[in-house]
């Protein structure tokens, strides 16, 4: 407040003391640049006085003047009085303080008061002088929200700015004691001006994509554009528009690839990201372009530059490892790079490489990842914890990828368990390990596991992984060929451990009981009796339960083959405990579905490949397009959980209808609507399936959303024609009225044909069927009157596919399974629409909706022949396995497709729909 | 040297050099104040734009600092007059004596002016501007208009001008100089 006063005082006095002033509003600026805000009326009056302050011609001043404005222009009224003044230097005061005059007219002006300042803004754009060029056109981007047609208007100036030189007026320097005299060692010029001038035409042209590339291919020609920054920001918009619009890529690609060859490494590395992200869209030796590029700049002095190549090449190696092989050599040297965050991306990407050469070279690619091991080990004291947990994922990754080199890696995950850590990064390597023992198909790679395990516990200080570890070993242990190994270990936990740990012994304990039997049961009876003395209550509870257990013989209460889905089982106790009158009835548990452990593995495999893929699919995070792609990958994908959530949820909407409630329960809903219109249209239509296979009947949920503003539409149903006649309809749910911008659902339901029968896909015509009524007034009404008229329209079809009776499943052994099972068909098919083996795969995956095992999705890009082993279970509770065999000849794929199913007639379905 | 300085300072303190003299230019827009600002200053016409604001210039005129302050003339602007009204020596109203239509508005707008406590001391030269212009009220008229003779306690004057031709504002500004030496030195 003092320093309000004294301003007041100061300004307003007559003659005012320049220096006085000057440093009364750098103390000023001070307070508003940390964060004080003065109310409205002060702020004013403080503005009034300041303005006072443009009598006096001293250029200091002046200047802090308009920076003091630009910062109260946002809290004071009547700003505009300072316009005239402003524009009066602009066009005539000194070039020292114009920068700042028209950076602050733009704050000033409003939209009444911007046409006089027209001119003024014109003028300055092409001002010889680029400090106050680049100064006019930043004015010019932020006066954009106010005065877009008036900013339009600078696109010629603007445009001639973009493509001259402008050279820094000398006698700037020469006031700055600093530079004294000698401008001759100082740059001519930054071409920074062509960096903002770049940055508004794109605002001014953003709508039109025509102009927009007739900009980027003129400024590509030639040099003409000097500064880095305005080059990546063309490599930006470059990207927006193969974003959206992908067929340019002939076109833009050739500047982008020219680009990868610049002598500004900054803009090298933005081209070779922007093309990696395009990847899918240029071809292999196109691709090679990129990597030689980052290849040299790894070798570069400067850290920032190694880092980011470094980084753009980790993100290759998510999905192609092998095309980045040839960096290898300069990988590991960069291993010893004395930046830890660029030898830990590094090491994770070698990691990957190495498991991509051993598919192609065998025996050469394990000595490689030997090396890395020992190169891993002696780096692995140096870098810090967070580095390790990142590079014990790889490993993690790398092992479930490739499960034959489990052996080094998983020694290499123990010993680094043996060594002193904190709870996150022995958490990490914990959850590794386990996940490995889940997931690896070998059972001696498991026992391996499992014994460091027990070894671990002997001496673990966390807790918490204790308890976590002896409820893996009481799962896992028993059906091992050893299990009294484990128990004297578990013993030991009972001995010396704190009553948390007892407790959790305890439970482990009684499982091996339970499934061992026999002799170890008597002998585990014998420990456990022993417990009952234990000074802790819950030591001696659990003990007493499992032992009576035991002696009972009830295996069921003490190991669990499944569980309830807990999401569900939250949303149903939510949904009951919410309305009183549910307590008239109990609960009703069993409508919560029941998941096996089988299912559990699959659910968290998915999980687990999912997080990687989209550790990958990050690297289209900029693309906006993809977004609306990915949202819906996500729906599919994140949570498997949320599927069955989401099945709970469609099964409590359709028991509202008492039509549904005699066709039982819902077997399988479809989880992602379909798209039957484009999202654009006057109606958007998509459709969920519900099978109720026990009754016999499917239900289509179409959802309509009318996008019409003045239209609302009555009395609307959809006429699905099947074109199988099997399917007969029953009856259709119609929906009396759609207001604008509302979605309501329409049910159509069917009697289908059962497995037994020949013919259970089909392929449904659908037609939208509505009375259109015009709204007249603004609440949205129609006129009584109105017959309206009625109308149809036609959507896209609707197929009834064979992953719509499966859920994926997973197992780690999937050739057993394949053997075990009956019902063997196979049929030979081109798959259309993927030209290459990776797109192939994709593509059958989500069509047949199984689950990829033994990691046959991943298809290493420069193979010609691949073998996709896919796994599920069907509605009727039988197992699907399917093998296929793709081979690549002159870019048609041709599949194979051998599957074999429990239900009988299934497997020729299956072969019968995947094309 | 010293000497020759020290010996101005003292002669500038008796006569009054050192002193700015505040002057505000005041009238309705289009009334010809930014016109009449520059010609004293630079003594030429030059092309202006409405002023959306202020504009401030100095000046010497006979050994005195003039810091003249040109207000614009918008009705929005206005209001604004008052936080510049601090500290003046004069005023200069302005009026454009062929727009016959507002001359009652400026009447009013100068009184209300007046009235403020700020402007109590304050010299008023009125300009009857844009003389050159067939049909332009002379300045008899122009006085009776704004009823110039009701203004009592206060010393004023009316001068005929032309701020394209630059007549009259010399005679009017060396009125105003005689009257502020008289009271205020």
């Amino acid at each position: 407040m003092a320093v309000f006063q004294e301003c007041l005082q100061q300004f307003n006095k007559s003659p005012i003391d320049a220096k006085k002033c000057r440093s009364l509003l750098a103390k000023l600026l001070r307070l508003i640049y940390s964060g004080e805000v003065f109310p409205a009326q002060e702020s004013t009056t403080l503005f009034f006085s300041i303005s006072k302050l443009f009598q006096d011609k001293n250029q200091s001043l002046r200047q802090l003047v308009y920076l003091t404005i630009k910062e109260l222009a946002a809290t004071s009224d009547d700003i505009l009085m300072v316009t005239s003044s402003i524009m009066k230097d602009i066009q005539g005061g000194d070039s020292v303080y114009k920068p700042n005059a028209i950076r602050t007219l733009s704050k000033v002006l409003d939209s009444t008061t911007v046409n006089a300042a027209e001119r003024l803004f014109k003028n300055a754009i092409v001002d010889k002088n680029p400090i106050l060029s680049s100064a006019a056109l930043i004015s010019s981007y932020n006066l954009l929200p106010i005065a877009k047609d008036v900013v339009k208007r600078f696109t010629n100036e603007t445009l001639e700015t973009l493509q001259s030189y402008k050279q820094f007026p000398s006698s700037q320097f020469e006031l700055h004691e600093y530079y004294g005299n000698s401008t001759s060692n100082l740059p001519a010029t930054s071409f920074m001006y062509q960096y903002h001038a770049l940055g508004l035409l794109y605002h001014l042209r953003n709508y039109d994509k025509m102009a927009l590339v007739k900009l980027i291919t003129s400024l590509s020609e030639g040099s003409s554009l000097k500064n880095s920054l305005s080059i990546i920001q063309l490599i930006r918009y470059i990207n927006k528009i193969l974003v959206d619009d992908e067929s340019l890529i002939q076109h833009l690609y050739p500047i982008l690839a020219g680009l990868l060859k610049h002598k500004s490494d900054m803009v090298e590395l933005e081209a070779c990201k922007t093309l990696i992200n395009l990847q899918h869209l240029i071809k292999d030796d196109q691709f090679m372009n990129i990597i030689t590029t980052l290849q040299k700049l790894l070798s570069v002095p400067r850290t920032a530059t190694r880092f980011a190549a470094i980084r753009l090449i980790n993100k290759i190696s998510f999905k192609h490892p092998e095309k980045i092989i040839i960096v290898n050599i300069e990988l590991e040297g960069l291993i010893n790079d004395p930046n830890r965050a660029i030898s830990t991306l590094a090491i994770t990407t070698l990691l990957k490489t190495m498991g991509a050469g051993t598919i192609d070279t065998g025996s050469t690619g394990g000595e490689s990842v030997d090396r890395l091991i020992t190169k891993m080990t002696s780096l692995m004291d140096e870098i810090t914890e967070d580095f390790k947990i990142v590079i014990i994922e790889a490993i993690e990754n790398l092992a479930l990828k490739f499960p034959s080199k489990h052996k080094k890696l998983v020694a290499f995950l123990t010993d680094l368990l043996r060594e002193d850590g904190s709870l996150l990064l022995k958490t990490s390597i914990v959850d590794a390990l386990f996940d490995l023992i889940k997931f690896l198909p070998d059972a001696s790679a498991k026992q391996l596991i499992l014994m460091n395990l027990c070894e671990f516990i002997e001496d673990c200080e966390f807790t918490e992984l204790s308890v976590r570890i002896l409820h893996l070993l009481g799962d896992e242990g028993p059906h091992t060929t050893n299990p009294s190994y484990y128990i004297r270990h578990i013993y030991n936990r009972l001995v010396l451990e704190n009553s948390i740990v007892r407790s959790s012994a305890i439970i482990s304990l009684a499982k091996f009981a339970s499934v061992c039997g026999g002799d170890v049961a008597s002998n585990v009876k014998i420990l456990l009796g022993r417990c009952l003395n234990d000074v802790d209550d819950e030591v001696r509870d659990r003990a007493a339960l499992s032992l009576k257990f035991i002696s009972s013989n009830q295996k069921k209460l003490i190991v669990s083959d499944s569980k309830y889905d807990l999401a569900a089982l939250e949303s149903k106790l939510t949904h009951y405990l919410n309305n009183e009158a549910n307590f008239a009835t109990k609960f009703d548990i069993s409508e919560v579905p029941i998941i096996t452990n089988e299912e559990l593995k699959s659910l968290e495999y998915n999980k687990k490949v999912n997080k990687l893929d989209e550790g990958s699919t990050d690297a289209s995070e900029s693309a906006s397009k993809d977004e609306g792609k990915k949202d819906t990958e996500k729906a599919g994908s994140d949570d498997v959980a949320n599927d069955l959530l989401k099945q709970q949820e469609y099964a409590q909407e359709l028991s509202a209808y008492p039509e549904f409630e005699a066709y039982g329960k819902l077997s399988k809903s479809t989880m992602v609507p379909v798209y039957l219109t484009e999202k654009e249209n006057e109606f958007v239509v998509t459709v969920v399936k519900h099978f109720f296979i026990e009754s016999k009947k499917l239900v289509l949920q179409y959802n309509i959303t009318n996008t019409l503003p003045r239209s609302v539409l009555q009395d609307i149903s959809v006429i699905a024609q099947p074109d199988n006649e099997d399917y007969v309809e029953d009856f259709i749910i119609p929906l009396s009225e759609l207001k604008p911008d509302q979605t309501g659902t329409v049910y159509v339901s069917f009697s289908t044909p059962s497995i037994e029968d020949e013919e259970l896909l089909a392929a449904f015509g659908n037609t939208v069927a509505y009375t259109n009524k015009d709204i007249i007034d603004e609440e949205g009404n129609v006129d009584e009157r109105d017959e309206g008229y009625t109308d149809e329209y036609q959507v896209d079809d609707l197929e009834i596919v064979s992953g719509d009776f499966v859920t994926p499943l997973y197992n780690s052994n999937f050739t057993a399974i394949y053997d075990a099972l009956p019902s063997y068909q196979s049929s030979v098919a081109h798959i259309s629409g993927a030209d290459t083996l990776e797109n192939a795969v994709t593509k059958l995956k989500s069509t047949l909706n199984l689950l990829p095992l033994d990691g046959s999705d991943y298809v290493p890009s420069d193979s010609t022949s691949h073998i996709l082993k896919l796994l599920g279970k069907d509605v009727w509770g039988g197992k699907v396995a399917v093998m296929i065999r793709l081979a690549n000849s002159s870019g048609k794929i041709v599949a194979k497709i051998e599957a074999k199913a429990e239900t009988e007639n299934f497997s020729a379905i299956i072969t019968s729909g995947a094309y | 040297m010293g000497q020759v300085f020290s010996f101005t300072n003292i002669f500038g303190k008796l006569w009054g050099i050192d002193k700015e003299i505040r002057i505000l230019i005041l009238g309705l827009d289009g009334a010809g104040k930014t016109t009449i600002l520059y010609r004293l200053q630079m003594g030429e016409v030059v092309t202006t734009k409405p002023t959306i604001g202020f504009n401030v210039e100095t000046l010497k005129y006979k050994n005195l600092t003039l810091n003249i302050w040109d207000l614009g003339g918008q009705t929005s602007i206005r209001p604004y007059w008052r936080c510049y009204y601090s500290n003046t020596a004069a005023v200069i109203f302005v009026v454009d004596s062929t727009d016959k239509d507002r001359i009652d508005i400026a009447s009013k707008e100068l009184h209300t002016m007046l009235k403020e406590e700020e402007l109590l001391d304050s010299a008023l030269l009125v300009f009857a501007n844009k003389q050159d212009q067939p049909g332009a009220m002379t300045a008899a008229a122009v006085s009776q208009a704004l009823n110039l003779t009701d203004l009592k306690d206060r010393s004023w004057s009316i001068v005929a001008s032309s701020a394209i031709k630059g007549e009259g504002l010399t005679e009017g500004l060396d009125w105003l100089m005689d009257v502020i030496k008289d009271e205020q030195l």
